[in-house]
């Protein structure tokens, strides 16, 4: 198994690697950690890994990784949204691939990205050439491992009955939706029930959540509920934001539900408790 | 209406704990989603044919000018009357000239968002001139003072038994033994009530849903007959139209329409799609005898060529707020101005700017569900983020979310000391997370906790312990 | 200057196109002008779905299945021989005084309604009493099932919006597959010069235009105003009834 440790702050250097990986050597993929991932739950991160290297690929992990910008894009602030991409690109453009466990981070570097560098200076610069270069090669994980890597399974093996909610962004701007259940379908032990309305926001949004709380609360409560009725004993979905804002709405109104990211489940990981604990 | 979206925060609270609002809000998803999605699935162009909506109008968009031309002569060649306004005020000044010319003491009203907008029925109650509602949803919030709490559906704010109270209050001939405990009874009486009132109005002023340049005519489409009343049975109609709702053509009409009633409530068609060309003919047994086109622009003209140019395709169809969890939540009113919703959010810092509303648009998840149903192609979430772009820069934003987003930020530039910092944070986090590995308080967290949990981290960062495996397995390798 | 001249100069003088091109690199006005002419000239159709493309005995039967799903009822006949029993036997059939009103078209005219000895028969524009009021549709569209009326001298449009019952006389050769060839065919009729509002060659007052009323009807009125309960029967008529005559 080859792991390597990119723990130099400085990009890899140009020619190191060759974007879109010939046959002869594993595509070397970037882990585009994603903030709430790092801090909070990093086995999402080494489910992440597993699922990747067991796909065939070689996972690099570059330390110059913070968050991909979304609190400042979606607050109005332009400049610093532009700032921190700039260093998400450097930091991991040299890879064949970027992976990130989260719908939303991954429509970030992969859609929004390029927006981000059409003054018109950028094409001089380079930076827009740049900026959709390294776009398309950023997918978030579980539509990488399904839709690029090809893989039809993960062999692993999950005792129990979950619900799947689509979280918003992957699903409408990455079209993530039937990956994660075909994925899941081939889980030994697994049993899937939908919930109502998978596909309504959980109510989390980001700043939303702090800045309107009692509307968010509205939206996640209606959301719970829906998830309660279904029966299962697990909520999966694949963004950690949207998890711990249901997770902890399914704790705060004493729920046994556990919530954790379908990675985790995928990639047989799930020796930490869940998300927010258990009751 | 006066505008008070600066009120969000607040009249959104007073929303949630709004138990009757709270029931009537169920229907809007009952009443709209999966019909949408019914009439959707039945027709597999649906997609192309949004294609080519927005298209057409992105066509109009460029040449407005001419297209606006080229349906004035057509509408002057019919025998009609072109008033051009520039501001709300100018629209009602007009329309209160054309209602005296003709000696008007009532005139009934076609659904009309417009109308709302330049605030029309308060400017001719004021001068003397009764203005009769003829939608069911519009006579009813009209009955109550209140203003439409959605675009297409204007009193689904309201339940059957509030309905009742006011026919009730209002409707002084009605006995006590009369039955108006459903829908079916009270839209009798309704129908009762108003159809007194479209035969005895001397002006009836519908809005547009198109202005087709080719023939000079406005298009209204409806599903209850009273805008066909409202216009067919007065001496005067007087049509209220931005100029953004002009095609080119019939058959541009023709396909547009294909989106519009689908995406509003799912019907194939509405009920009734009515092309108006100028007054009744020489020989024509019925019909207005004059016919006035009010062209408003009000703002409008201001956005093209600017990032809210694409908001000028949209169709009025709700299908945005029809499908978002925050009107699902608090309702129409709470935007406190008169477009709620996705495109409320959007249009109204244009019509109103952005310093009274910037709450609109950042009162959004981002879900784009309402971009992933407009059947325009309206890129709502990205205009929304351009709102709060506007008001990033102009200093808008709240100061402190805006410091708190600029700490945020120094770190998120910094890796090496976002990198020191969180290593030492988490961990100490984490322990205070306790065995329960969630916390239900937590310091500068309020906004989460107030109601919910917050889980706790497990520890060390993935990066840090990232890095400490990394050079386990160096180790062993060497 | 005038609001006209006011609104028309801001919108030409906003710098960009939705293509993003700045105002300069625009196609140069006598270009637009004749790329917006040429558009309202040709009049080019879009997307036409696949629904209402079908042959004849098809189509009818399309129309029929669309109409019946918005509530209309539809009486298929083979004569204007039959037409007035079957007027008679719809108000018998729902208790309604043997009375109608219509206008003086001509197709109408082809009826036997004297055959109906007890069937009162006015004409000309409601005056919101009438019960019934009887139409000939100028064409039908099978995709959506929607009834094609336009106003006219023999035409009231009053009768399409004030009478409890709508009964709608349908030529079976009239009916399209999609809204686009109703337009056609109405150019056709009136003369696709004029329709556009006199742009033939010496304009202005031609008799024949796009009619002042063209209205295009798909089942009884309804409305959805209280709670979102659909209920038929809203200011317009509570009931529309089609008689398909194959001619």
């Amino acid at each position: 198994m080859s792991v390597k440790n990119s723990e130099s702050l400085a990009p890899t250097p140009e020619g190191a690697a060759t974007p879109q990986a010939d046959s002869a050597r594993p595509p070397r993929v970037g882990l585009f950690a994603t903030c709430l991932v790092d801090l909070f739950r990093p086995s999402i991160g080494f489910s992440a890994v597993k699922l990747l290297e067991k796909a065939g690929c070689e996972v690099h992990v570059p330390i110059a990784q913070t968050c991909c910008g979304q609190p400042a894009y979606n607050s109005g602030d332009r400049a610093d949204s532009r700032a921190i991409a700039e260093q998400v690109i450097e930091a991991f453009e040299a890879f064949d691939y970027v992976v990130a466990p989260s719908g939303s981070c991954a429509a970030m570097l992969r859609k929004h990205y390029p927006g981000l560098f059409s003054q018109d200076g950028d094409q001089q610069t380079g930076w827009a050439q740049r900026a959709t270069a390294f776009s398309e090669k950023c997918f978030e994980l579980i539509s990488f491992l399904s839709d690029v890597m090809k893989v039809e399974t993960t062999g692993e093996t999950f005792k129990g009955t979950v619900t799947y909610h689509d979280s918003c962004s992957g699903l409408r701007e990455l079209q993530i939706r039937d990956q994660p259940r075909k994925l899941l379908a081939g889980i030994d032990g697994l049993a899937m029930t939908e919930m109502k309305d998978p596909d309504v926001c959980c109510g989390f949004g980001g700043t939303f959540c702090v800045k309107y709380a009692e509307i968010s609360n509205a939206i996640v409560s209606k959301k719970v509920s829906s998830i309660e009725t279904t029966g299962a004993d697990t909520l999966l979905a694949g963004d950690l934001g949207c998890l711990m804002n249901m997770a902890g709405k399914l704790k705060r109104s004493g729920s046994a539900m556990e919530v954790r990211h379908v990675a985790e489940v995928l990639a047989g990981m799930t020796e930490q408790p869940p998300i927010a604990g258990r009751k | 209406m006066e505008l008070s979206s600066h009120k969000f925060k607040e009249q959104a609270g007073r929303a949630l704990g709004n138990a009757q609002l709270q029931k009537a809000l169920l229907n809007v998803e009952k009443g709209f989603v999966a019909k949408r999605q019914l009439a959707v699935d039945a027709l597999p162009e649906f997609d192309a044919l949004r294609d080519n909506a927005r298209d057409i109008k992105n066509h109009v968009l460029a040449h407005l000018d001419l297209y606006l031309e080229a349906y004035e002569k057509k509408v002057v060649a019919s025998g009609g009357v072109v008033h051009w306004a520039e501001t709300a005020e100018d629209a009602r000044r007009i329309v209160l000239e054309i209602c005296r010319k003709a000696n008007a003491r009532t005139v009934t009203k076609g659904k009309s968002m417009i109308t709302e907008e330049i605030a029309l029925n308060d400017h001719l109650t004021a001068n003397g001139i009764e203005p009769v509602e003829t939608d069911l949803g519009e006579y009813i919030i009209q009955l109550r003072g209140e203003h439409p709490s959605h675009i297409i559906a204007p009193a689904v704010h309201l339940n059957k038994s509030q309905v009742e109270g006011d026919f009730r209050r209002v409707h002084t001939h009605l006995r006590e033994d009369r039955d108006l405990s459903e829908p079916v009874s009270l839209l009798g009486e309704a129908r009762d009530v108003l159809r007194q009132r479209y035969l005895s109005a001397d002006v009836g002023i519908t809005g547009a849903n198109f202005l087709v340049a080719e023939t000079g005519s406005s298009v209204i489409v409806t599903n209850e007959g009273n805008g066909d009343l409202t216009q067919t049975l007065g001496k005067v109609h007087i049509v209220m139209a931005s100029i953004e709702k002009i095609v080119p053509t019939l058959e541009d009409t023709a396909q547009i329409l294909r989106v519009l009633a689908r995406s509003a409530t799912g019907q194939d068609m509405s009920v009734y799609t009515t092309f108006s060309t100028g007054p009744r003919r020489a020989d024509d047994p019925d019909g207005p005898e004059e016919y006035h086109v009010v062209l408003l622009d009000n703002g409008r003209s201001s956005m093209l060529g600017t990032e809210y140019q694409d908001m000028l395709r949209c169709i009025r169809c709700g299908a945005c707020m029809n499908h978002c969890p925050v009107y699902h939540a608090v309702g129409g009113h709470a935007y406190g101005s008169v477009y709620p919703g996705p495109m409320g959010a959007v249009l109204t810092p244009s019509l109103n700017g952005i310093e009274k509303t910037g709450q609109l648009p950042n009162a959004s998840t981002f879900c784009g569900r309402c971009e992933s149903v407009c059947p325009m192609r309206i890129p709502l979430p990205k205009m929304m983020r351009h709102w709060r772009e506007r008001e990033f820069e102009r200093h808008l934003t709240p100061a402190a979310q805006r410091y708190g987003l600029k700490f945020w930020a120094f770190f998120a530039r910094r890796p090496r000391l976002y990198r020191a910092a969180v290593a030492v944070a988490m961990p100490i986090l984490a322990r205070f997370g306790g065995s329960k590995r969630r916390f239900s308080h937590l310091p500068l967290a309020g906004g989460w906790t107030r109601h919910r949990d917050l889980p706790a981290p497990e520890g060390k960062t993935f990066v840090q312990q990232w890095q400490q495996r990394g050079h386990r397995r160096s180790e062993v390798a060497q | 200057m005038s609001a006209r001249e006011a609104i028309l100069r801001r919108i030409r003088s906003a710098t960009l196109g939705p293509d993003g091109r700045s105002a300069g690199e625009r196609a140069g006005d006598e270009q637009r002008k004749a790329g917006v002419r040429a558009r309202l000239e040709t009049a080019p159709r879009g997307v036409i779905p696949a629904r209402g493309q079908l042959p004849r005995a098809e189509r009818v039967a399309l129309f029929e299945e669309m109409a019946s799903a918005a509530s209309a009822t539809i009486a298929r006949l083979s004569s204007y021989e039959e037409v007035a029993a079957e007027v008679s036997n719809y108000l018998r059939e729902r208790n309604l005084p043997a009375a109608i009103r219509m206008g003086e078209d001509g197709r109408l005219a082809r009826v036997p309604w004297a055959r109906e000895k007890t069937l009162d028969v006015r004409k000309g524009p409601s005056e919101g009493t009438d019960l019934v009021g009887v139409s000939h549709a100028f064409a039908a569209i099978a995709e959506t099932g929607s009834v094609v009326l336009h106003s006219g001298a023999d035409n009231p449009t009053t009768l399409n919006f004030l009478p409890e019952h709508h009964v709608v006389i349908v030529d079976a050769d009239a009916i399209a597959g999609d809204m686009e060839s109703v337009w056609s065919a109405l150019r056709n009729e009136t003369d696709r010069e004029n329709l556009a509002g006199g742009r033939s060659a010496g304009g202005g007052q031609d008799a024949a235009k796009m009619p002042r009323t063209v209205n295009v009807i798909t089942g009884p009125s309804r409305s959805g105003d209280i709670e979102q309960t659909i209920l038929l029967g809203a200011h317009g008529p509570r009931a529309l009834h089609l008689i398909i005559v194959d001619t």
